[in-house]
């Protein structure tokens, strides 16, 4: 019989904490979920400017998103995971962008990348939304105007960190209801 | 042909005494304010006219200068008679109160949504227009930006205190 080995160093590395022994493996199912999606996230791109050039680049060979497990754009929000708002939002475009996030299916996170998104940038003016945290809620915001490449990455590593930490069933919190009812979301 | 500012300018006065309110040349372009009443038989004669052969619409805009009591709104016109290479600008003026001027969608195509875009930015209502409703911003609006009396700036920021940018 080989001793029961406990996986200590499993934080950070991207491993899951488990217990390892001849024949079986105890772990906790809220980790191996919260690790299997975070390194599957499907992400889907709303990039209308400056920023989603980067995010391009964040895509392309160079700096390669796909190394965290995002090789599938999801251009229709049903399949997606990850809302990634690269851009300025008009306030004519808010209704749109909220209802791509309707329309996306629990659980589900936000990436507001670059200072328009997040702030509405240089552009407060009465046709631009001053920050997409007006019409949905946000996981992580990248500032930068445009942010690099790296910083994308950081944004999303963040997100990644997100998922595996929090409950898998975030949706049944009362933190996240009440973040809901305040964006008029939950139906 | 070369057309000259004043072949046009005096042509046109001829054809409608009274009409043009005030000639100026800047930048050596011929700008003619008309009277509101007379713009659009002026465009028309403009567009028929044998010799002038104004056929084209470069741009349509409104103007807004809240202290000229009585004619604080207006249109701008700018036409290209691509045939002469002579272009010209008119202008008309009305009072804030009542914002209405004919459309020349009739002659020009083109002037459908730069009508429109006027309409939305200035309130401006261009009678006989077949479809006289904002085109670039919300269509829940409930004012028209470009006039002078609102700011420029998101006016449902809460974080842009006045003291700190000197006004």
């Amino acid at each position: 019989m080989s001793k029961e080995k406990e996986n200590k160093d499993a934080k950070g590395t991207g491993k899951v904490e488990a217990y390892n022994a001849s024949g079986y493996q105890l772990t906790m199912l809220e980790k191996v979920i919260g690790n299997a999606r975070a390194n599957s996230l499907w992400p889907l791109p709303f990039a209308t400017s400056c920023c989603g050039i980067e995010f391009m680049a964040t895509m392309g060979s160079n700096y390669d998103m796909a190394r965290f497990g995002m090789e599938r754009m999801s251009f229709s929000p049903r399949q997606a995971d990850l809302l990634i708002v690269a851009g300025t939002i008009s306030k004519k475009l808010a209704p749109i962008l909220r209802q791509v996030y309707d329309q996306m299916a629990e659980p589900k996170w936000v990436l507001s990348v670059g200072a328009c998104a997040s702030s509405g940038g240089i552009f407060d003016t009465y046709s631009v939304l001053q920050g997409i945290d007006r019409v949905i809620p946000v996981d992580v915001y990248v500032p930068g105007c445009p942010p690099r490449p790296e910083q994308i990455l950081d944004g999303v590593m963040k997100i990644q960190e997100l998922t595996k930490n929090e409950s898998f069933r975030r949706r049944y919190s009362d933190e996240y209801k009440n973040l809901l009812e305040k964006y008029k979301l939950n139906h | 042909m070369a057309l000259t500012n004043q072949q046009v300018a005096t042509a046109l006065n001829e054809a409608f005494p009274g009409a043009v309110l005030k000639t100026e040349e800047p930048y050596g372009m011929l700008t003619l304010e008309i009277s509101k009443e007379k713009i659009k038989d002026v465009i028309t004669w403009l567009k028929n006219d044998e010799t002038l052969k104004i056929h084209f619409l470069t741009l349509l805009g409104g103007m807004h200068y809240p202290d000229d009591k009585g004619k604080e709104l207006g249109v701008v016109y700018h036409f290209h008679s691509l045939q002469n290479n002579f272009r010209l600008r008119l202008k008309t003026f009305f009072a804030i109160g009542n914002p209405h001027v004919p459309t020349i969608t009739d002659l020009f195509e083109t002037a459908n949504w730069q009508e429109r875009e006027t309409f939305d930015f200035f309130g401006i209502w261009f009678d006989g227009h077949p479809n006289m409703k904002r085109i670039l911003n919300e269509d829940d609006m409930d004012y028209h930006p470009m006039r002078k009396e609102y700011q420029l700036e998101d006016a449902t920021r809460e974080d842009k205190d006045d003291r700190y940018f000197g006004r």
